[in-house]
C-alpha cells in the first residue's frame, strides 16, 4: 500500500456530520413537507448562486478533510513498509507543488522577484545590494520585465479555455440528466433553461457555476508558475495558505453548532416541555453559562487544554493532531458559549406546541413522553434549528479571526484566516505595504461569509412560516 | 413591582455562585498557584522559597475548597475559594497579582470604556434607525435589495478590518486624528473619533438589518395598513406608527446592552491604546492574571443579570399590558 | 465656493475641533506643552514593581534607573564598559582577609580569602526627592506618619498629600535597603543570591521568615532594629559589606537599583493602612535621588518624570572614546546635568500605531520593529546599516550596538536522545548544529540585526574573541576572511555516523522526530516556527512543535521534559561569568534551580569555571576561557543562536542618544531642541482635509436624490 488513511478528530466529526446530512436528505426526499422548503431555496437565484459558491468551499475544504499518510521510499532491505510521519491532506497532494514551491521571504502577486533588497554576489566578486529572482515565481521567464505580461495573459486565456471546457462537459451532463428525467430531448431542455421557465433557475446555477470553474482554472494555471497571491515572510505562498484555511473556517463554522446541537435540542425542548424544576434546573444552567463573559470562558479553556497537552504531550506527537485537538475544543467551546441561544429559543416553542390540541390528546392518551417529544414536538421545531444554524455560520467563521488576535484560536501553526489577519497587522506597518496576506484572507473569508448570509437570509425565509 | 424585583435580585444569587464556582475550578485547573508565583516573580533567579512566600504572601497557600486542618467554620472559610471568590459577592476585589487593587483599578478604568461605548450606541443608534427606516420606505424596489445587499458585505467583514483600515487612511495617510491613545477628561475627545466612527461603522451591518426586519414586522400588521388606509402619507405612517411601536423591541434590546457597556470593548481598546476595562481584561489574560479575570467575570455576570432585570422592568414601563407577577 | 469663505469655515472648523489653531490635528499630546522641554518615549507594557528591591527587568529600569541612585553607575562612553560612582564619592577597591581576620595582598589567591570587605563612602549633602513620607511638622515630627482611616479621605494619589519634605541621604538608607533585599515579604530576586555572597544576609533572612505574620506596620519596624551581620553603618556618609571569598562581580551589584538607598520613611509612610487599597503603595511611588522624580503615575496611560528640584547636581562626562571627539557627544561636556524638564511616556502596546507616531515626530526616538525594519534602515554594499533615503529627509539618526545578551536553542542534556554523554547524541546534536542556519534566521526574522554567534560570549565583553581564532570549527570554516557554515553534506555525514541515516533511526527503523518547544505568543511566531521545521526537515528529523504559553514552557524546562528550545539571556553585568555560567553544571536548572537550562554538565569546564570566575581579565582569564568554550563546542549542548544588535532611531531634534547597552540612567544626558520639533511637527502633519470636504460632497450626492426620491415616490403612492 502506498498510503494509509489518518483519520483525525475533526475528520471524524466531519464525516458524520456528512452521514447526517446524508441521512437527513434521503429522509426529507421522501416527505413532501419537508421538501417543499427546501425547494423554495433551490427556486431562489440567490439561493442557488450562493449555493454554488458554498459547494466550491466545501469541496476544497472536504478535499482538505481526508488524511493520509505516504509510503516513505525503501531505505533498506526489510520488507516492512514504512510510513511518513507527515499527514497529509488529498488538498496537500493536490497542491503539492504550491506546497513546495516556497520563497525565502516575501515577493508580491505575480512578482518574478523578491520584495526586498539582498547582497547578491555578481561573477565578477562584487556584492551587489537589489531585489534578488525569485526561485520558483516566473522563474521560466528569461526577461520577466518584457515576457511577463503577455505571459500571464497567455496562462489565464489557457485556463480559461480549458475552465470552459469543463464547464460544457459539466452542463451538458447536467443537461442530459435534466432531460432524461423528463423524458425530453437536451435542446428542449436547453431552450427551456434559456428561457427561465424551469422552476429551479438553472442559468443562474450554471452561470455561477461557469465563473466558479473559470476562476478556478485560470488560478490552478497560473499558480504552477506564479505565486499569484504573493508569499509571506517565510517564503510559503499565501494562496496555498487562503486555500488550507477553508477548513478551518468550514469547521469552525459547521462543527460548533454540531456539537452544541445535541444538547441545545435535548435541554431546550425539555425545559419547554415538562415546565416545573426541569425547566428551572436548566434556565439556571443557561443563564448562568451565559452571562460568563464568552471570551473569558474560552481563554479558560483554551489554556486548560495546553496544560492537559503538556502533562500528556505523548499522546500528541505530531503537530496535526495537537492543532486538530485544538480546533476541535475551540469548537466545542465556542459551542458552549452559543448553544444557550438556541435552547431558549427552542423552550419557548416548546413551550407553546405542548399547549396545542395534538400534543395535549396524546399525551392524555398516555403517549409516553419520549415518543410525543420525537413524534410531534421535534419534527416541529427543526425549522429552528435549521434557521440558526445557518444564521450562526457566518458569526463564527468571524469570530475565529478576532479570537486569534486575543491569542486564544486555533493554534498557530494552523492555516486559518484569523491567523493570517493577525499577522498581516504587522505587515500593514512596512513600508511598501505588504498588503496581499491581508486581501487573500479578506477575499476569500468575504466571499465565504458573504454567501453564507446571503444563503441563510434564503433559507430562513424559505422556512419561517411568517 | 418592588416584590419582583426583589425575587429577581435573589434569584440572581444562587447563579452569580454557579458562576464563581466555574471559573474558580476552571482557572485554578489552568494554572496552579505555584504558576502563578512563577509568573509574577519573574524570569530570572527564582527559588522554590520565593515561590513559597509569594503564595503565603497572596493567600495561595491554603487549600483549594476545604481546609482539614482548621477547625469549626474555618475549614469552609479558610480556603482559597473562600478568600478569593466568596469575597466578590460584597465586590471585594482584592489586590491583583501583582498587588495593585483591583476595585481601585475597575473605577478608574470604568470611564474611558463608557466614553466610547456611549457614544457608539447614540450614534449607532440614531443612524441605524435612520437608515432601516429609509430601507424600508423603499421596501422592494431596487434600493431595498441593493442596501440589504450592501448590509449584508458590510456584516461579513471581520471587525479587524474596519480597526486596521481606519486607523491606516485617517491617522497614517490624511494627520486627521491621533492613531491612539488616550487622555483624561475634555482633551479625550480627539483620541475618541477614530474608534467612535470604527464603532459605528462596524455595527451599521447587524443593526440595520436588524432594524429593517423589525420595522417590516410592524409594517404589515393591520393597524398600519388601517392607518394608511385612512389616507395617511407613507412619511406619517413609518414615523408615528411604525417607528413608535417599534421602539419597544429597539428600547429593550438596547436596556440589556447597557449595563455591559461598562466591560468595555476587548479589540478596540487594545488596538487605540484606550486604558478601559476592555483591554485591563486582554491584558490579565496575556498576563495571566487570575484575580483581575476573576473579578472580570464576576463583574460581565452581574451586569448581564443587571440587563435581563432593567429589560423587563423597561417592558412594563413602555406597555402597560405587560405585567410583572 | 470661494476660497475665502472655504478657508474661513475650515479654520472655523478646526477652532471647533480643537480650542487653538495651531495644534496638528493628530497631536496625542496637549497643546499647551508644545513648545517645553520635555521628552516624549513609550512603553510597551506596564511596568509591574517599581520598587528597587523587587524590579529587575529593563522595562522597570528605564524609570527606575532615572529615580534611584544606587552607589556606583557606568560611565556614559567609555567602552569596554566602566564603573564609576554616583552616589558613593569613589568606586569601593574590596580589602581581602583570611578566615583568621588577617589582612591579605590584593594579588593573594582566591582559595585563601576569606572574606571580602567594601567599604562604601557616600557623597555628603545628597537630598531625597520632595516626598510626603519625609513631610515633618514644626517639632520634626513626622506628619504622615500616623495617619487614620478619617485622614486619608479625598486621597487617591500620592499627589494629593499637600506637605512634602527631605532630608539628606545617610549611609544608614543603603543598610536599609539591604535588609529590604533579605526580607522575605519584599519577594527580592537577588535575596537569594545576595545571601550566598553578603556575610549574615542568609541569616538574616531566615530570621525575618518566622516574623513573617506580622503586619505591615511591626515588619517595618522589625526590619529597622534587625542588624545584618556583614554590612555596618561606619558613619553619616560610610558603610561596610562584607562578601564571602573573593567576588569580582560584586561591584557590578553595586551598579543596579537594588542597592539604592531607600529612606524607612517611606517604608513608614506606605505602611500605613488603607495605603494599599489606594494603590499607594512603595511598588508604585518611587522615593530617590536621581535627577527625576514621578510625577504622574498612571501605568494604564502614561507615566511622567519630572525634574527632582533635590538633586544634588552631576556633570556631563568630558571623557570619551577616541571617535566620541569627532562625533559631537562631547559637546555638551561638563554642563550641568540634567538637560530636560520633563518626561512623558505613553503606554503603546502595539507596534504599528508606536512607529507611525514616530514618523510623525510625536515621539523624540524609537526602536525599530521588524517590519518597519525596510522602511528605516538598508544594508549597504558592505553589510552595513544605513538609513533609507525617506528616513534621512527627515533627519533621523540611526545608533547601532551590540547588547550584551544572546539567544541560543538548547538542547536538553538530561534528553536521552538529544542529550548525554555519548558520541551518537553529540554528533546529532553538531549536525543540528550545522543545519540550523542561523544566519538566515537573522536575515529573515531580525532583518539583520543580530551577529551568529560562535560561542557563549558576546562581542564586547572580555572572553569574545573575532575573526578566524574565535569561529566555531563544528560549524564554521574560515574562507575568504569570513566565516561560512558548513555544508548540508557534512551535517548528513555526521547523521550517518550518529545512526541516523536519512533521519531514520538505524536501530529502531523509524524515522526520528523531536519535540521543540515553543511559546506561541504573536503573529510572528507562526512564520518563526515553520522555518524551524525546514531547518530540522533538512536533515530528515520531523520536528514535532510543542507550542504554549510560558508557564508551560517555564515548567517544562524546569522539569527537564523538554528536548529543544530556545531562550535567551541578557547580561546582569558586562562578565563573561554572567554568560559561561549559563553552562555550569552546579547551576542546572532541574536539579538546582540555576540559569542552565540546557543542563549541561562537563567536569572540566566546571573546574574551569570556578578558576575563571575569581580571575582578573588578561592573557590567564583569556586562555581558561578560550578552553572553556572549545569544550563547550564540542559538547555542543547549544546551537550557539546569535547575540542581537540594538538599533535605535532618534529624530534631529535629540542629542546624546549615545547607546549604553549597560546603562539604564540615561535620560539624563539627554537633550532636546523643542522648537525645531514643534516646527518640525507642524510641517510633517499638515491635515488632509480634501477627503472631508469629499465626503460631505458624497453625503450631499447621496440625500439630494433620495430625498427627491422620497417625494417622487410620496406623489406617486399618493395618487
Amino acid at each position: 500500500m502506498p498510503l494509509i488513511p489518518v483519520v483525525l478528530w475533526t475528520d471524524a466529526l466531519v464525516f458524520l456530520l456528512l452521514a447526517l446530512v446524508l441521512g437527513f436528505g434521503l429522509y426529507a426526499a421522501r416527505h413532501e413537507h419537508l421538501r417543499a422548503p427546501w425547494r423554495r431555496v433551490v427556486r431562489s437565484r440567490v439561493g442557488v448562486a450562493t449555493l454554488v459558491v458554498l459547494m466550491a468551499y466545501a469541496v476544497v475544504g472536504l478535499l482538505d478533510t481526508l488524511h493520509l499518510r505516504l509510503a516513505q521510499a525503501q531505505q533498506d532491505e526489510s520488507r516492512e513498509v514504512r510510513y511518513s510521519p507527515e499527514v497529509l491532506s488529498l488538498l496537500d497532494l493536490a497542491l503539492s507543488g504550491l506546497r513546495a514551491r516556497q520563497e525565502k521571504t516575501y515577493s508580491a502577486p505575480f512578482a518574478t522577484h523578491l520584495y526586498v533588497k539582498e547582497a547578491i554576489d555578481q561573477p565578477d566578486g562584487r556584492v551587489v545590494r537589489d531585489y534578488p529572482r525569485l526561485t520558483h515565481g516566473g522563474a521560466h521567464l528569461t526577461d520577466p520585465a518584457s515576457q511577463r505580461g503577455l505571459d500571464i495573459a497567455w496562462r489565464s486565456a489557457l485556463g480559461l479555455t480549458k475552465g470552459l471546457i469543463f464547464w460544457a462537459l459539466i452542463s451538458l451532463g447536467i443537461l442530459w440528466l435534466i432531460a432524461r428525467r423528463r423524458g425530453v430531448s437536451v435542446t428542449d431542455v436547453r431552450r427551456l433553461i434559456l428561457a427561465g421557465r424551469t422552476e429551479v433557475p438553472w442559468v443562474t446555477a450554471l452561470g455561477m457555476l461557469g465563473v466558479m470553474l473559470a476562476l478556478a482554472f485560470v488560478a490552478g494555471e497560473l499558480a504552477t508558475k506564479y505565486h499569484i497571491l504573493g508569499t509571506d515572510k517565510v517564503g510559503e505562498d499565501v494562496f496555498f495558505q487562503t486555500l488550507k484555511s477553508i477548513r478551518t473556517g468550514l469547521l469552525i463554522g459547521t462543527l460548533t453548532t454540531m456539537v452544541m446541537l445535541p444538547a441545545a435540542i435535548l435541554l431546550g425542548i425539555a425545559a419547554g416541555y415538562f415546565r416545573g424544576w426541569v425547566d428551572d434546573v436548566i434556565q439556571y444552567l443557561y443563564t448562568t453559562l451565559n452571562s460568563i463573559p464568552g471570551v473569558l470562558l474560552i481563554a479558560a479553556v483554551i489554556l486548560m487544554l495546553q496544560v492537559y497537552m503538556s502533562n500528556h504531550a505523548e499522546s500528541f506527537e505530531s503537530l496535526v493532531e495537537r492543532a486538530d485537538l485544538r480546533l476541535l475544543f475551540l469548537c466545542l467551546i465556542l459551542g458552549v458559549t452559543s448553544w444557550t441561544g438556541l435552547c431558549r429559543l427552542l423552550r419557548g416553542e416548546a413551550l407553546k406546541l405542548r399547549e396545542i390540541d395534538y400534543v395535549q390528546a396524546s399525551q392524555s392518551l398516555g403517549v409516553g413522553h419520549f415518543t410525543v417529544i420525537a413524534r410531534h414536538i421535534l419534527p416541529n421545531v427543526m425549522h429552528i434549528v435549521l434557521i440558526t444554524l445557518v444564521l450562526d455560520f457566518s458569526g463564527l467563521v468571524l469570530a475565529e479571526a478576532v479570537l486569534s488576535y486575543v491569542n486564544i484560536g486555533v493554534d498557530p501553526t494552523m492555516s486559518s484566516w484569523g491567523n493570517m489577519i493577525n499577522s498581516a497587522r504587522l505587515e500593514l506597518a512596512r513600508d511598501p505595504v505588504v498588503w496581499w496576506s491581508l486581501a487573500a484572507a479578506f477575499l476569500f473569508m468575504f466571499s465565504l461569509v458573504l454567501a453564507a448570509n446571503l444563503f441563510a437570509d434564503v433559507v430562513r425565509d424559505a422556512f419561517d412560516p411568517r | 413591582m418592588s416584590a419582583y424585583i426583589l425575587r429577581r435580585v435573589l434569584y440572581a444569587i444562587p447563579i452569580l455562585i454557579g458562576v464563581n464556582l466555574l471559573t474558580f475550578l476552571l482557572f485554578f485547573v489552568v494554572s496552579s498557584p505555584d504558576d502563578m508565583a512563577r509568573m509574577h516573580l519573574g524570569e530570572k533567579r527564582v527559588t522554590d522559597e520565593a515561590v513559597q512566600i509569594w503564595k503565603q504572601e497572596h493567600g495561595y497557600d491554603r487549600p483549594l475548597l476545604y481546609n482539614p486542618t482548621a477547625d469549626g467554620t474555618a475549614r469552609l472559610t479558610d480556603t482559597i475559594f473562600f478568600q478569593k471568590s466568596v469575597k466578590l459577592f460584597v465586590f471585594q476585589f482584592g489586590a491583583s497579582d501583582d498587588g495593585r487593587d483591583i476595585g481601585h483599578d475597575i473605577s478608574q478604568r470604568m470611564w474611558p470604556s463608557l466614553a466610547i461605548a456611549i457614544p457608539v450606541l447614540l450614534v449607532g443608534l440614531a443612524f441605524n434607525i435612520s437608515f432601516a427606516l429609509f430601507i424600508v420606505f423603499f421596501r422592494g424596489t431596487y434600493i431595498d435589495i441593493g442596501s440589504v445587499v450592501l448590509l449584508v458585505a458590510m456584516l461579513s467583514i471581520s471587525s479587524l478590518f474596519y480597526i486596521i483600515g481606519g486607523q491606516f487612511i485617517l491617522s497614517k495617510v490624511f494627520h486627521l486624528v491621533p492613531i491612539s491613545g488616550y487622555d483624561q477628561g475634555l482633551n479625550a475627545w480627539k483620541f475618541l473619533i477614530l474608534p467612535v466612527i470604527v464603532g459605528v461603522i462596524g455595527g451599521i451591518g447587524g443593526g440595520t438589518r436588524w432594524y429593517r426586519t423589525l420595522f417590516l414586522e410592524e409594517i404589515a400588521k393591520d393597524y398600519v395598513r388601517t392607518a394608511r388606509a385612512k389616507g395617511l402619507s407613507e412619511r406619517l405612517v413609518l414615523f408615528r406608527h411604525v417607528l413608535r411601536n417599534a421602539l419597544i423591541p429597539i428600547l429593550t434590546g438596547v436596556v440589556v446592552v447597557l449595563p455591559l457597556l461598562f466591560m468595555g470593548s476587548l479589540i478596540t481598546e487594545s488596538f487605540f491604546g484606550i486604558p478601559g476595562l476592555g483591554s485591563y481584561t486582554i491584558d490579565a489574560i496575556s498576563n495571566q492574571d487570575f484575580a483581575i479575570v476573576r473579578s472580570m467575570v464576576f463583574l460581565g455576570a452581574v451586569l448581564y443579570i443587571l440587563g435581563l432585570i432593567l429589560t423587563d422592568i423597561s417592558y412594563t414601563l413602555v406597555d402597560p399590558r405587560v405585567r410583572l407577577q | 465656493m470661494s476660497n475665502g469663505i472655504r478657508t474661513g469655515l475650515l479654520s472655523l472648523l478646526v477652532l471647533a475641533l480643537t480650542g487653538c489653531t495651531d495644534a496638528a490635528w493628530n497631536d496625542p499630546y496637549p497643546g499647551a506643552d508644545a513648545e517645553d522641554n520635555v521628552y516624549y518615549s513609550s512603553f510597551e507594557e506596564r511596568p509591574k514593581h517599581l520598587d528597587p528591591a523587587r524590579s529587575y527587568s529593563s522595562n522597570e529600569n528605564a524609570f527606575l534607573a532615572q529615580i534611584y541612585e544606587p552607589p556606583l553607575q557606568y560611565h556614559f562612553l567609555l567602552r569596554p564598559y566602566r564603573l564609576v560612582p554616583l552616589s558613593a564619592a569613589e568606586v569601593p577597591v574590596p580589602s581581602y582577609f583570611d578566615a583568621e581576620g588577617n589582612r591579605l595582598p590584593e594579588d593573594a589567591p582566591a582559595s585563601a580569602i576569606d572574606r571580602s570587605d567594601y567599604l562604601i563612602r557616600i557623597q555628603p549633602g545628597i537630598r531625597f526627592q520632595p516626598h510626603p513620607a519625609l513631610a515633618q511638622d514644626g517639632d520634626g515630627r513626622y506628619r504622615y506618619h500616623a495617619l487614620s482611616e478619617a485622614d486619608l479621605g479625598g486621597i487617591n494619589r500620592l499627589a494629593d498629600f499637600p506637605q512634602v519634605g527631605s532630608r539628606e541621604l545617610t549611609a544608614e538608607d543603603f543598610v536599609y535597603q539591604i535588609k529590604r533585599l533579605a526580607a522575605p515579604w519584599r519577594h527580592s530576586p537577588i535575596s537569594g543570591v545576595m545571601s550566598r555572597h553578603i556575610r549574615g544576609f542568609g541569616a538574616l533572612a531566615e530570621q525575618l521568615g518566622q516574623r513573617d505574620q506580622q503586619g505591615e506596620l511591626e515588619r517595618v519596624a522589625t526590619l529597622r532594629e534587625a542588624r545584618i551581620a556583614g554590612v555596618e553603618v561606619l558613619d553619616r556618609h560610610s558603610f561596610r559589606i562584607s562578601v564571602e571569598g573573593k567576588y569580582p562581580q560584586f561591584n557590578y551589584w553595586l551598579a543596579m537599583p537594588f542597592f539604592a538607598p531607600m529612606p524607612w520613611e517611606a517604608d513608614v509612610f506606605h505602611a500605613q493602612p488603607g495605603m494599599a487599597g489606594r494603590n499607594i503603595v512603595l511598588d508604585w511611588y518611587p522615593i530617590g535621588t536621581g535627577p527625576y522624580m514621578l510625577s504622574e503615575n498612571n501605568p494604564n496611560l502614561r507615566m511622567v518624570l519630572a525634574r527632582n528640584p533635590n538633586f544634588h547636581g552631576e556633570r556631563y562626562p568630558s571623557e570619551g572614546m577616541p571617535e566620541d571627539l569627532t562625533s559631537g557627544i562631547l559637546a555638551d561636556a561638563g554642563k550641568p546635568i540634567p538637560f530636560i524638564d520633563r518626561a512623558v511616556y505613553s503606554l503603546e502596546k502595539e507596534n504599528i500605531p508606536r512607529w507611525n507616531k514616530f514618523l510623525q515626530g510625536y515621539y523624540d526616538a524609537s526602536g525599530i520593529s521588524s517590519d518597519a525594519f525596510d522602511q528605516a534602515v538598508q544594508i549597504d554594499t558592505q553589510g552595513e546599516p544605513i538609513l533609507t533615503d525617506a528616513m534621512r529627509e527627515q533627519g533621523v539618526e540611526l545608533l547601532t550596538s551590540v547588547e550584551p545578551s544572546i539567544f541560543y536553542m538548547g538542547f536538553n542534556m538530561l534528553d536521552p536522545v538529544v542529550g548525554g554523554d555519548s558520541q551518537r547524541a553529540r554528533l546529532l546534536r553538531r549536525a543540528i548544529s550545522i543545519a540550523v542556519d542561523f544566519e538566515e534566521f537573522i536575515s529573515i526574522f531580525i532583518n539583520g540585526r543580530g551577529l551568529a554567534a560562535q560561542g557563549p560570549v558576546p562581542a564586547g565583553i572580555f572572553g569574545h574573541r573575532e575573526g578566524e581564532a574565535g569561529i566555531n570549527p563544528f560549524v564554521y570554516t574560515w574562507r575568504d576572511g569570513r566565516a561560512i557554515r558548513r555544508g548540508l553534506d557534512e551535517a548528513r555525514v555526521l547523521m550517518e555516523q550518529a545512526g541516523y541515516r536519512g533521519g531514520v533511526d538505524q536501530e529502531t527503523g523509524r524515522s526520528l522526530a523531536i519535540n521543540y518547544e515553543a511559546v506561541a505568543t504573536g503573529p510572528d511566531d507562526r512564520a518563526r516556527m515553520n522555518w524551524i521545521r525546514k531547518q530540522f526537515a533538512k536533515l530528515g528529523i520531523e520536528l514535532v512543535i510543542r507550542s504554549t504559553d510560558y508557564n508551560r514552557f517555564q515548567e517544562k524546562i524546569r522539569n527537564g521534559t523538554g528536548q529543544v528550545f530556545m531562550w535567551g539571556w541578557n547580561a546582569d553585568y558586562p562578565d563573561p561569568e554572567n554568560f559561561l555560567f549559563l553552562l555550569y553544571g552546579p547551576n542546572g536548572k532541574v536539579e538546582h534551580q540555576g540559569e542552565n537550562a540546557a543542563n549541561y554538565v562537563n567536569a572540566e569546564f566546571d573546574r574551569l569555571f570556578d578558576t575563571m570566575k575569581f580571575m582578573d581579565d588578561g592573557p590567564e582569564r583569556q586562555a581558561i576561557i578560550d578552553r572553556m568554550i572549545e569544550v563547550a563546542r564540542t559538547d555542543a549542548p547549544w546551537v550557539w543562536g546569535f547575540f542581537p544588535k540594538a538599533f535605535s532611531l532618534n529624530h534631529r531634534w535629540l542629542y546624546n542618544a549615545h547607546p549604553n547597552q549597560m546603562a539604564n540612567n540615561t535620560l539624563k544626558y539627554r537633550r532636546i531642541d523643542p522648537e525645531l520639533r514643534e516646527r518640525l511637527r507642524h510641517a510633517w502633519n499638515r491635515p488632509i482635509v480634501w477627503p472631508l470636504w469629499a465626503l460631505a460632497g458624497l453625503i450631499l450626492l447621496l440625500v439630494i436624490p433620495a430625498w427627491w426620491m422620497v417625494r417622487r415616490r410620496e406623489r406617486s403612492t399618493a395618487l
